[in-house]
């Protein structure tokens, strides 16, 4: 059995009897074990799955099958799991068991997935480097002394390494693209309000995006159609047809936005420019354009992001569900107490920010500000959608650095996510897919098109990832 | 950023720091306030601010009744409760 086949080869293997749904959970299990030290998982739900994977089976023999029926995935510990730790990677939900799934979580379960565990990631999804866990740094497969990028690094990580045939990412400022980079697989960040976000702890509502992260173009596809849908539990989730995820390819304009590339290292440069090289032998049309509020990006991303958490994370206040501080002596020290044993240092860094950005006085400096110029970023796309199709840009100003490099610094660690907040703030989809290796890490590029247009983008990631392999590389076993 | 802004915004988020943490803290905030006054280097003279990305505004369901959460199990995951009610420290005297 293959752990590194895509859902597609393992649907047929399943469906033509080659193994069983429990024989590939086992599989998968084995794997997980034997990789522990790369950090992916903060819990593994071995019992759950092998049981479900039982009910895959007969589902199977009676013919009775789903896009997905037996095929384990993991999610990102932010998704709500009925009656599974839902950390957060935090020790403020250290101890929450979540009372209900995600809407994500359902879908996928209906479509027949079958969930092997929850993924490491940033507290709180707040990081790029997957350093600010509660439960540890994840380690990148391809490089155990690198990071596997964040938010979404134990999800990256568990598809790079084969322990799960998929796993679900969210995407606030880079955290699925970024990571799918880092670690040579293929991540979409959808429009905003194409899944729905119930039951997907909150870090900035007007950003946060859940969506796949996989093998191919082909599995992100398959992954995003049991994600996606209307869902009137989120009020800001739209109302969109399908993905249409097997329309045949199409000539298109690929536009090169010179802010995007100018500061790019040769190397990354290199590995960029062959790739554009391969999309137009393939018949598309590269053509120069301008993003002129680019660089304005970082900026606008930190206060709207700061200022949202803020308000989001005045929930944890040890009352009602989460870490609460021991024998406080009022109702103030029992908020204060609990918030500052329950948060973590880049966590709390966010808040203060935010609150910082909301407070009287700064308001109209920087969150009316950041707003405003969130307009202007979105409006230089709508003007760019107008002359190119789909944007190539790349995921990274590097690849997957080593641990430790940048987390005393925050805005180093703030400036690498420059290439994929600009999408974020204007709520476009926007996919990261393997490009190339560059001083034996991967490489990603990232494909940015229009609101809802998903299936150009997984059109001409399909048509790249025929024509070259860098997708179907995988880092080495390495276990102990 | 100095000590008291540290100080206001601490209280306003009801989290508090080691003594340590708090120099830390004043140095970075300073850094990332320093990034993100980049900001008003834009012209932005007349531009609307955007709150939603799809500039769409939330709907509202019909307001019809729906079967309810289930107290006890939505308590279970609760630090502290007595007969279905969330227990802080006493706030009257």
């Amino acid at each position: 059995m293959n752990p590194y086949a895509s859902v597609t080869q393992l649907r047929s293997g399943l469906d033509n009897g080659d193994f069983s749904a429990e024989e590939l959970a086992h599989c998968y299990l084995d794997r997980i074990d034997a990789a522990k030290d790369l950090n992916c998982f903060i819990t593994v739900d071995a019992e759950g799955v092998l049981d479900a994977a039982k009910r895959a089976d007969k589902a199977i023999a009676n013919k009775r099958i789903g896009p997905l029926t037996g095929i384990p995935i993991a999610h990102k510990d932010l998704f709500c799991t009925r009656g599974l730790l839902t950390s957060c990677a935090s020790r403020m939900l250290n101890n929450f068991v979540a009372p209900y799934d995600a809407t994500v979580v359902d879908r996928l379960k209906r479509a027949g997935a079958i969930t092997i565990g929850k993924t490491n990631m940033d507290e709180f999804a707040m990081g790029s480097s997957n350093e600010t866990s509660f439960y540890g740094p994840v380690k990148n497969p391809w490089d155990r002394e690198c990071v596997p990028g964040g938010s979404s690094g134990g999800s990256a990580a568990a598809v790079a390494a084969g322990l799960a045939a998929a796993c679900t990412g969210s995407d606030t400022g880079g955290s699925i693209r970024q990571p799918a980079s880092f670690c040579g697989v293929t991540g979409l960040k959808p429009t905003y309000g194409r899944v729905s976000r119930y039951g997907m702890i909150a870090f900035a509502s007007s950003l946060d995006q859940g969506g796949p992260l996989a093998r191919s173009a082909s599995d992100a596809g398959t992954l995003l159609n049991a994600m996606e849908g209307y869902d009137p539990n989120d009020s800001t989730s739209a109302i969109a047809d399908a993905t249409d995820i097997s329309s045949s390819s199409r000539a298109l304009k690929i536009g090169i936005p010179t802010q995007y590339w100018s500061d790019l290292s040769p190397s990354l440069t290199k590995v960029l420019e062959e790739a554009r090289r391969t999309l137009e032998s393939l018949g598309h049309q590269a053509v120069s354009l301008e993003l002129p509020h680019t660089n304005a990006a970082t900026a606008v991303y930190y206060v709207i992001a700061g200022a949202e958490a803020s308000t989001n994370l005045s929930r944890y206040d040890g009352i009602r569900y989460g870490h609460r501080a021991a024998a406080p002596e009022n109702l103030e020290d029992l908020y204060q107490f609990s918030r500052s044993e329950g948060f973590g240092s880049e966590v709390k860094r966010r808040i203060l920010t935010g609150t910082y950005a909301l407070s009287v006085g700064y308001y109209d400096a920087y969150y009316l500000k950041a707003q405003q110029i969130r307009r202007l970023i979105r409006q230089d796309f709508l003007d760019a959608f107008g002359e190119a199709d789909v944007i190539l840009t790349p995921v990274s100003p590097s690849t997957a650095f080593k641990r430790e490099a940048l987390i005393e610094d925050p805005i180093s660690m703030y400036q690498q996510d420059i290439y994929t907040t600009p999408a974020s703030l204007a709520g476009l989809p926007a996919l990261s897919l393997p490009c190339g290796v560059s001083d034996e890490m991967p490489v990603g590029m990232q494909f940015i098109g229009p609101h809802f247009g998903e299936s150009s983008l997984l059109t001409l990631g399909r048509e790249y990832q025929d024509e070259t392999d860098w997708h179907a590389l995988h880092p080495a076993d390495n276990h102990d | 950023m100095d000590q008291q802004t540290i100080d206001k915004l601490l209280s306003l988020s009801k989290l508090s720091l080691l003594p340590d943490d708090r120099e830390k803290l004043l140095r970075d905030l300073s850094s990332i306030i320093g990034l993100v006054d980049f900001m008003q280097s834009i012209d932005t003279e007349g531009v609307a601010p955007l709150a939603h990305p799809l500039e769409v505004t939330q709907r509202l369901r019909p307001d019809e009744p729906d079967t309810s959460f289930d107290q006890e199990h939505y308590q279970a995951i609760a630090p502290q409760i007595r007969d279905g009610l969330y227990l802080v420290p006493r706030v009257v005297k």
